[in-house]
């Protein structure tokens, strides 16, 4: 690594001030900014850890949505978010135990990485993306492989998750690294069913919104049964190619179906 | 450079860090707690699992200051107050859950952290907490049957292989 300082604010508002700073980084859990700083692939002048922020962390049912601040680990979602059984479940699968200690939902969301778990949810769920000044939905939030709406220095303090009647996780991991080779959240709500694909497109998670319609009318397995999953854009590589992947999206958004509660 | 405190396995200790040290580093060069290992240095074999304020991390994908004030237990902090083994510890012994002991600091904290919240838990649930810590000699089978049988469960059914 190259030599950076590393700062540990304890206010939004004290992080906000230090992300001003020359070539400052915010530092989530680090699970994926560490492995890249160990590779000299970025190189900031500060380090501005978000981990002692307290304001930023926890767990909130209120009224059919599930506030999580941005700060929480997925050990901490996976343990408190009973309100929504099938995010708690995906947060329980991240990685492995040691990375759920550290790893953060705002990291994820705001690394977006092509493979992540958590995108997918917030995608499904049309969660809402809080910062340090403003609110975004998740369809304008993602823009692209590791390409979001936020902008420098601006800090994911919450997720604000409306809670769905019934909804499911299922994710094809590579069997080395564990990341998803295509993961899929579905998430049935009053006013329709949204699916959200991640793992498999070169621009990050999207939303198959043909396999929206046909369950937004019937939402069973069968329902997306006579569908078939674009491979155009989709990831082409040693693990799995576009087609293996477009198929791989139809089954697991079935099992996703078939397993939601 | 930075000063850090901490306690570690019981002991407060202080030192001056850079921004990039990392917290095996920390332990490993400046605290001489070698029972840390470092595997791969990229957050994937487990081999440098430690516990900070009792949850188990990567100590090589943290940093030292981020453990400022934190409580961390290594290896060296797990064995009993009379320095003999833990019952965890004694049936890595017993079940011959090693081979080159490398991989086996992280194996124990790891199946410690899982023994705190699952006391007894399934094989497929330890298989399931062990997904970050690789082993390159035992094919994890006798690694599995020793946590299994210091949770005190029967391992007769576990066949040997």
């Amino acid at each position: 690594m190259y030599a950076f300082d590393v700062t540990r604010p304890k206010t939004v508002a004290e992080a906000v001030a230090a992300l001003a700073g020359d070539e400052a980084q915010a530092l989530g859990g680090g699970q994926t900014l560490i492995p890249t700083l160990k590779q000299r692939l970025a190189s900031p002048a500060t380090l501005v850890s978000l981990t002692a922020i307290d304001e930023m962390k926890g767990v909130c049912a209120d009224g059919g949505t599930l506030t999580i601040g941005g700060g929480t680990t997925h050990a901490t979602v996976a343990a408190e978010a009973s309100a929504y059984p099938a995010l708690a479940a995906l947060a329980a699968n991240i990685g492995d135990p040691a990375v759920r200690s550290r790893g953060t939902i705002g990291g994820s969301l705001a690394n977006n990485d092509p493979s992540a778990c958590y995108p997918s949810a917030a995608l499904a769920s049309g969660a809402t993306i809080v910062t340090n000044n403003r609110e975004i939905a998740a369809d304008d939030y993602f823009q692209g492989l590791f390409t979001t709406a936020l902008n420098e220095g601006e800090i994911i303090t919450a997720v604000k998750f409306p809670v769905p009647e019934k909804a499911n996780y299922q994710k094809f991991v590579q069997p080395a690294s564990r990341f998803s080779l295509v993961g899929v959240f579905v998430a049935k709500y009053a006013d329709g069913v949204r699916v959200a694909v991640t793992g498999a497109s070169e621009n990050g998670v999207f939303r198959w919104t043909e396999a929206e319609a046909a369950l937004s009318a019937n939402f069973s397995a069968d329902a997306v049964e006579g569908l078939t999953a674009s491979a155009d854009g989709l990831i082409n590589d040693l693990h799995g190619d576009a087609e293996y992947r477009a198929h791989l999206i139809k089954v697991m958004t079935k099992r996703a179906v078939a397993a939601a509660k | 450079m930075t000063k850090v405190t901490m306690t570690v396995n019981g002991k407060s200790v202080s030192g001056e860090v850079e921004g990039r040290t990392l917290l095996v580093d920390f332990l490993r060069d400046a605290q001489r707690l070698t029972g840390t290992h470092v595997g791969c240095d990229t957050s994937q074999c487990g081999a440098c699992t430690v516990h900070v304020d009792g949850l188990q991390v990567k100590s090589c994908t943290m940093f030292a200051l981020e453990a400022d004030g934190a409580t961390v237990t290594t290896i060296e902090g797990m064995g009993n107050a009379d320095g003999t083994m833990s019952a965890l510890q004694a049936s890595f012994q017993e079940h011959h859950g090693l081979q080159c002991g490398f991989c086996t600091p992280g194996m124990i904290m790891a199946a410690s952290s899982l023994l705190k919240v699952n006391p007894k838990p399934t094989e497929a649930e330890i298989r399931h907490h062990l997904e970050g810590n690789i082993c390159r000699c035992t094919g994890y089978h006798n690694i599995v049957k020793a946590i299994m049988a210091a949770s005190g469960q029967d391992v007769s059914a576990i066949a040997a292989e």
